[in-house]
């Protein structure tokens, strides 16, 4: 089994490199772009919540821009990058080239014309049914659809073409999560079985599979690549992420209903969602000490590096939220979270804790790689910085807040009473908003400079010790 | 090759029969879930509001979905099996940013009422933080015949000419109208689960016991419980002020009902709600819904009590007795 990723040797120069460079720039590029729009939106709408009469008529309301900000960041921004992140890692592990650029180019207009379709058409007010990440009218779920099946084949294809016998484990996650999304795609998107009390139960499953089966299985597939990368030593077990690997493919498909808690779905459906929201700490567990036990006594590494910073950050919170998580699911503590900020806060701390810093650890380790250009440490401290401090402003006053707001409702407080008592919340949420967007426009500055900056070649001096080593 | 089929291959046959299991199955059965007794479906206006509904993304701040729960109580009874058999798409809902709506149709039966809180919420919730909808509306200088013009408080109207409905708006709140709960017939309990409803209601009713004890008649009526539950119940319509708004409903200050030592009528309106009937000889074009069956003897006789107490008013205080014999009147 091959376990040292690290030490098989890229092809380095050739047209197969210039190839890859520019799919896995454009799909960044691309992802960057989302990524200011889909949060730009959502600055706007924490500033609604305080100042509701602000962006006035139909195309602003509150109604339509949520939609898009969450359709926007999944579908835009994080799928995008994370495919992009796939190519090189299947591209880099398997020691092989891309099987066809064209598909990735494809794949690449398809991601962007559903994102662009949708966009448009929720602010027209097409939404197909306030249904939580499946918004977008259907035909056009269905070129997302398309955009996954290429992906799957250009995926799958280029990892045949591989140059040893074995399949490195971040193929595992990157082609098991793209295939099992097609299946979740399909599934939301078919009518036959969805009326009423029915399409409740679609939802719990479709809602969590989105997130969980997509956005995680990619981010974690990147993670295994990057982190023995970047540390230049094999990730600490690989039998563990295997394990990983399978538990939470068991496991995660059936925690779905855990999101309709008290609701009249049947009892045991919400009974064995919260026994296996439990049994989900035994991957979470598994994958997270399994990357903390590949950076112990790498301290000095880590906190040098803001690639490895970006990734620990995403380890811990795949740990600290995802624990949160199970922990949701119990029906003591649902009864005061449920349907309360908190669950905002959590949805946060977990698609951007997790998932995106993930994704910008990964952009800022492998696209030098890939350019040979890099960014400066100062711009990634600077995003880095501002990122995490706006995460923590932004999940501490949610959490605080929808607490309180689950309180009020239990002790029976006129329901306006929560609302009043969320102002202060609601505004330093905005306050964290803020932060995390003008990160988010540093990041674009050091992506425009690793893409097409004149950064030169990434020198010995300055490299990163992974980048070096490797590289 | 054949690893590679194993993992990919294995994997995604793995997950496609947890999906169908957990997604499809579910959503089969669940699909064929008959309408409970007096769920009906929709007309074509009021399905035409709930696409209103939807394309505006209201499902995003406010659910429809009452857990068997304590706080939930507020919101009617706990949601049934058999009340979404017409509801696709479902509107359930993640978050309550806004109060929950399943039976607002009931909670909230003044059109006019809908109708000045769409256009702007803070003309009848200053507290409100819900966006205005006021592109639902048209400013014209006259309304047509026919058409009664939105009853806008003064800060909230226009400079020139009157508010009146879309069509949209009109389907909208046909839509929110229709949200009502059918009563419940025995043992049809949500969740199939009778002991978690029993454990929330138990709680509940704690909790009313202890201010029950309160609003005993030798220590006088409780005026923070008296306050709380009048902005839960009435000052969307009466307002904080007690004014209520000029034309759309009316002054619960210097109200002949409230300050009438006699209070049969105040309970009974409480009770029972007022339609048809002239305030202060003014008609009012909404109904004021009846709180019989959400408020309990010493929750109303707090509320009254309240009332009576407040804004100049010096009507007698009642017991909760007074309202006990009153609701048998009733019966």
């Amino acid at each position: 089994m091959q376990t040292d990723v690290a030490v098989r040797q890229p092809h380095l120069g050739g047209d197969d490199d210039r190839s890859l460079t520019s799919v896995f720039s454009a799909y960044v590029v691309s992802a960057t772009l989302w990524l200011l729009f889909a949060t730009g939106v959502g600055l706007v709408i924490a500033y609604k919540f305080s100042a509701p009469e602000f962006g006035p008529g139909a195309w602003l309301t509150m109604g339509r821009l949520r939609p898009i900000h969450t359709n926007a960041t999944f579908y835009g921004f994080a799928s995008i990058a994370l495919v992009g992140l796939g190519y090189y890692v299947a591209v880099r592990s398997c020691g092989t080239k891309l099987y066809r650029a064209s598909l990735a180019w494809a794949g690449l207009v398809l991601f962007n014309l559903a994102a662009i379709a949708g966009t448009v058409a929720l602010d027209l007010g097409c939404n197909d049914g306030d249904l939580e990440y499946r918004e977008w009218p259907w035909w056009i779920r269905l070129i997302f659809v398309a955009a996954l099946a290429v992906t799957a084949w250009n995926l799958i294809a280029t990892v045949a073409r591989r140059s040893g016998e074995d399949i490195y484990l971040s193929n595992w996650y990157i082609i098991g999560g793209t295939l099992w999304t097609c299946i979740i795609a399909v599934v939301g998107v078919a009518p036959w079985y969805q009326y009423g009390l029915g399409q409740v139960s679609v939802s719990g499953y479709y809602m969590h599979n989105a997130v969980g089966m997509w956005f995680t299985p990619l981010a974690l597939g990147m993670i295994y690549y990057t982190l023995p990368k970047l540390l230049n030593r094999p990730i600490y077990s690989y039998a563990l992420g295997v394990f990983a690997f399978w538990t939470n493919l068991v496991f995660y498909p059936i925690i779905g209903a855990h999101h309709f808690l008290f609701s009249p779905l049947p009892w045991w459906l919400q009974t064995i969602a919260i026994v296996f929201s439990v049994a989900m700490l035994v991957p979470v567990w598994g994958g997270s000490s399994n990357f903390l036990l590949t950076m112990r006594g790498g301290t000095r590494d880590v906190v040098r590096s803001y690639p490895l910073m970006f990734i620990f950050v995403g380890v811990i919170c795949y740990l600290i939220g995802s624990t949160e998580g199970t922990l949701e699911a119990l029906r003591s503590l649902q009864e005061v979270w449920h349907l309360t900020s908190f669950t905002v806060a959590h949805s946060h701390l977990t698609m951007y804790g997790i998932i995106v810093f993930t994704i910008w650890g990964g952009v800022y380790a492998l696209l030098p790689l890939a350019s040979g250009k890099r960014a400066s440490q100062r711009g990634m401290a600077l995003h880095f910085w501002m990122a995490l401090v706006g995460l923590f402003i932004y999940v501490t006053s949610l959490s605080i807040g929808g607490t309180i707001q689950g309180l009020d409702w239990m002790h029976g407080l006129p329901f306006i009473q929560s609302v009043v008592d969320m102002q202060t919340y609601y505004l330093w949420r905005g306050v964290g908003g803020a932060l995390m967007f003008l990160s988010h426009m540093v990041f674009a500055w050091n992506v425009w400079r690793m893409c097409y900056g004149r950064g030169g070649p990434v020198s010995q001096a300055e490299s990163l010790r992974a980048g070096d080593t490797v590289a | 090759m054949n690893k590679l089929v194993l993992i990919a291959g294995g994997s995604t046959l793995v997950y496609a029969i947890l999906a169908w299991m957990m997604g499809v199955l579910p959503g089969i059965e669940l699909s064929k879930t008959p309408a409970g007794p007096g769920v009906e479906p929709l007309t074509a206006l009021q399905s035409e509001g709930r696409d209103v509904y939807v394309a505006n993304g209201c499902g995003y701040c406010h659910t429809q979905q009452v857990r068997p729960l304590g706080a939930d109580k507020v919101f009617g009874r706990p949601s049934a099996v058999g009340d979404f058999t017409y509801q696709t798409p479902e509107l359930l809902g993640s978050e309550r940013t806004g109060p929950d709506l399943t039976d607002i149709g009931a909670r909230q039966p003044s059109a006019v009422w809908q109708y000045i809180h769409l256009y702007n919420p803070r003309a009848v919730v200053p507290e409100s933080i819900m966006p205005s909808f006021n592109w639902l509306f048209e400013v014209i200088g006259q309304a047509p015949v026919g058409a009664t013009p939105v009853p806008l408080p003064e800060a909230y109207a226009p400079a020139n000419g009157v508010v009146v409905p879309t069509h949209k708006a009109e389907a909208l709140i046909a839509y929110l109208a229709s949200l009502k709960q059918p009563p419940l017939l025995g043992a049809e309990v949500a969740g199939g689960e009778p002991a978690m409803a029993d454990m929330a209601d138990s709680v509940t009713t704690a909790s009313a016991t202890t201010s029950d004890r309160m609003t005993s008649p030798d220590r006088g009526y409780d005026a923070a419980k008296g306050a709380t539950l009048f902005t839960a119940n009435c000052a969307a319509c009466h307002q904080a002020n007690g004014e209520g708004l000029p034309g759309a409903f009316p002054s619960l200050k210097g109200n002949v009902a409230v300050n009438d030592d006699d209070a049969t009528m105040h309970i009974q309106v409480v009770l029972h709600g007022l339609h048809d009937t002239k305030v202060g000889g003014v008609a009012y074009a909404s109904a004021m819904p009846p709180f019989s069956a959400t408020l309990s003897d010493a929750e109303a006789a707090a509320i009254i009590d309240y009332e009576r107490a407040s804004w100049g008013n010096h009507g007698k205080p009642v017991v909760a007795a007074q309202v006990a014999a009153e609701r048998a009147k009733a019966k």
